[in-house]
């Protein structure tokens, strides 16, 4: 047992210890830091207004509105007085709609001097211009106001609601919470996993396991190997948590929280209004957006976060202790990380049929896939992950948490039996058949 | 009383059996040399012995006793392809097996800067291990061999990858522990080295002993009665002219000097052939010719591959 420590102590250190460890720990939460604080100031630079001049020969578009960025400024010369006197004019742009023939109006023009106006201020202008030119089409030819057809326009959104906690939650925050955690394990389990193959292949190849061996028993050898690499994976996440957390709250701190939710509220308006432009067709669309964002950020503190992280815990580790021993497994059977291929397959397979699955279990999270995936250990640490934030009723919970852990026993078991024999054989190709030997020693 | 001793081991690979029936007897406090050539399966041998790999046939006895797991511990081994962690440092990696070999850390440590120092690595102890040469890195692999002063210590190649200073310091160290009271088993092709150390050997050839013994007495019972005799101012040759109880073996002379080896045949002793070669001139000296465990190995191997002796029989004919 002792020894065992002594092994877990340098898997760890020697890992900790190591730079790409430090960097891969500090950058991690500067990365989803910026995620969350980036767009506040890329909002703020944005609030500069931009004027724009609008030389309109149809006559039609005299009225384009304005928001908080786009003001425009309608000139009465014609298109050469107004190049000429651009620079003068401090407009950032000059917007030249020509004399339509047959009534076509698809032609508009931007002229820029510096900057190229952005997508946000063309899809700007695309969709007013689309706006006022149907009206008059509607009016004209059918006699209707475009503003009645908008006034007849319903929008119906569904909310859930948890029946006994009122709780709100929303598809879309809650599937992103769910394939976010379940990427985070599945690309875990891959890395961590990597790491132990890779640390049994070193010691085979270099006989280092020779020596250790007449002190230690290979199980152990193999125990301090993967406990030691776990310890490094919980230490980042736990990191990556707390240094996450405590940049936004020093930065919340600073700048103030509501701020903060409100700009990222507008940029994920204005972002939808980008990728999707019709909704600016209409006001009520518009208000039901805003509303929807606003219930996005509001039902994030309906989540039990609490739940969320101890069960990603719980996930992430027995998940990854199951495939660590098979990783062992295969690093102890071959003699240089290039013949590992051959026996990656059956381990690769689960994990990605897991996350393939991700799109059929967000549809239906209570269906018969998302229950017998999350209930076979071998793709439930990811499939688990991603219905958790759906709520999964505790019984199953139990019931995937327990047989996880019996599948991590019976996996480190064969894992073991296989890393016995392997790690001191060399110099000899190794097939299926022969590891099925191994087992049955 | 023998500290170590296999009885009959057999070991068998799919395609080829890489011990037949190998019984080796290593007395205690003495210097084993387990020789042979390349493949012959002493690294088989080794591993066995060390619980690395389980023979088919046999079983291993230390002080008498079956070998099992609690027991390798009392073993120091340093593997023929010797490997350290390449990225750790010197120092913190000798600590490390040190501990594992259950040592506490302040009794590694002392003893880990007693043998630094002793081998000049001190200045090393803070490097990472792929930045030292490789007989450095041979050098700590040693070092942490011998640390926790196994009874008995087991090399396989020791000095291979030594230049000659470095080896001469490992022989000293070797025959300095014998003297304190270990036992040391090691395989070589070195030749040179079984001659400076060895007090027994035994010589494996495709999987199977063909010899062992103490070298002196293996020496002893492999010399052929040559002598090598010098003769200054000789008045004739020897060849055709010395009696028949003589062979003469090989011959070559300058002006001054006469040199021959020469084979005693018919029990004669050393004092006739003084005699019989009297009246050639002045004897400068006569000495028995002891066969150098080379030639023994050469001889023995040789006559041990009749297939080998076919080919090169082939080859001049």
């Amino acid at each position: 047992m002792k020894k065992t420590l002594i092994i877990i102590k340098r898997e760890y250190l020697s890992r900790v210890k190591k730079r790409s460890f430090i960097v891969m720990t500090i950058l991690g939460p500067l990365l989803m830091a910026a995620l969350m604080i980036v767009p506040y100031y890329i909002a703020k630079l944005d609030k500069e207004v931009k004027v724009i001049e609008v030389l309109d020969e149809t006559g039609i578009y005299n009225n384009l509105g304005s928001n908080q960025t786009i003001k425009f400024n309608y000139i009465n010369t014609d298109l050469e007085t107004a190049i000429a006197n651009f620079d003068e004019s401090k407009s950032s742009a000059l917007l030249y709609i020509p004399q339509p023939n047959l009534l076509e109006p698809t032609k508009a023009i931007i002229y820029y001097s510096d900057k190229q106006p952005g997508n946000t201020v063309t899809s700007y202008i695309e969709d007013k211009m689309k706006y006022i030119y149907e009206n008059k089409k509607l009016i004209e030819l059918y006699g209707i106001d475009k503003q009645k057809i908008d006034e007849a326009k319903v929008d119906i959104t569904i909310n859930s609601e948890n029946i006994k906690t009122g709780e709100k939650n929303l598809p879309l925050a809650t599937t992103l919470i769910g394939v976010f955690a379940g990427f985070l394990i599945y690309f875990s389990i891959f890395m961590y996993g990597n790491q132990v193959m890779r640390g049994v292949i070193e010691e085979k190849t270099s006989r280092i396991v020779e020596i250790i061996v007449s002190s230690v028993k290979p199980f152990q050898l193999l125990l301090g190997k993967i406990v030691g690499i776990a310890l490094v994976g919980l230490t980042q996440f736990l990191l990556w948590i707390v240094l996450t957390l405590s940049i936004v709250t020093v930065f919340q701190l600073t700048v103030g929280h509501k701020d903060v939710v409100k700009t990222e509220q507008t940029q994920f308006t204005q972002q939808s209004n980008t990728l999707f432009p019709e909704n600016t067709d209409t006001k009520p669309a518009q208000n039901s957006d805003n509303e929807m964002i606003q219930s996005v950020f509001q039902s994030i503190g309906n989540y039990n976060f609490t739940l969320i992280i101890a069960s990603f815990f719980f996930f992430f580790l027995f998940g990854y202790l199951l495939y660590a021993a098979l990783f062992a497994a295969i690093g102890s059977a071959v003699d240089n990380e290039a013949d590992t291929q051959q026996f990656m397959l059956p381990i690769t397979i689960p994990l990605i049929l897991a996350f393939i699955l991700a799109q059929p279990i967000i549809e239906n999270p209570q269906g018969p896939i998302a229950f017998w995936f999350s209930i076979i250990p071998l793709t439930s640490p990811i499939v688990m992950m991603i219905r958790i934030p759906f709520g999964v009723p505790v019984l199953e919970l139990i019931l995937s948490m327990g047989i996880l852990v019996l599948g991590f026993l019976a996996c480190t078991w064969l894992a073991a039996k296989i890393y016995r024999t392997g790690i001191l054989m060399y110099g000899k190709k190794i097939s299926y058949r022969e590891l099925w030997k191994w087992l049955k020693y | 009383m023998d500290l170590l001793e296999t009885k009959n081991i057999t070991k068998r690979y799919a395609n080829h059996v890489a011990l037949d029936d190998v019984s080796i007897k290593v007395p205690e406090q003495s210097i084993f040399g387990l020789l042979g050539p390349n493949g012959a399966g002493k690294t088989t041998l080794i591993r066995i012995i060390n619980m690395i790999s389980i023979p088919d046939v046999g079983e291993v006895l230390l002080h008498g006793e079956k070998l099992h797991k609690n027991l390798v511990e009392r073993i120091g081994y340093l593997p023929e392809e010797r490997g350290l962690y390449k990225k750790m440092k010197v120092g913190e990696q000798a600590l490390y097996l040190a501990q594992l070999k259950g040592l506490s850390y302040s009794d590694a440590m002392k003893k880990l800067k007693f043998w630094f120092d002793r081998f000049e690595l001190l200045g090393w102890w803070n490097r990472k291990v792929e930045e030292l040469s490789k007989g450095m890195q041979q050098k700590i692999q040693f070092i942490v061999t011998v640390l926790h002063e196994p009874k008995l210590l087991i090399f396989d190649e020791p000095f291979s990858g030594f230049d000659p200073i470095n080896a001469s310091l490992i022989k000293e160290e070797i025959l300095r522990l014998r003297d304190n009271g270990a036992t040391i088993l090691f395989s070589t092709h070195n030749m040179a080295s079984v001659e400076e150390l060895c007090d027994h050997i035994a010589l494996i050839n495709k999987s199977k002993k063909i010899l062992e013994g103490k070298v002196s007495e293996i020496k002893y019972s492999y010399k052929t009665n040559v002598y090598q005799v010098e003769i200054a101012g000789y008045n004739k040759l020897l060849k055709d002219t010395l009696n028949h109880d003589f062979e003469v073996v090989a011959e070559t002379h300058d002006e001054e000097v006469l040199k021959a080896q020469i084979k005693i045949l018919n029990n004669k002793s050393t004092n006739e052939l003084i005699q019989a070669l009297m009246p050639y001139g002045n004897i400068h000296a006569v000495q028995e010719v002891i066969p150098t465990m080379n030639d023994i190995f050469i001889a023995k191997v040789n006559s041990d591959t009749p297939h080998l002796n076919s080919i090169s029989n082939n080859l001049t004919e």
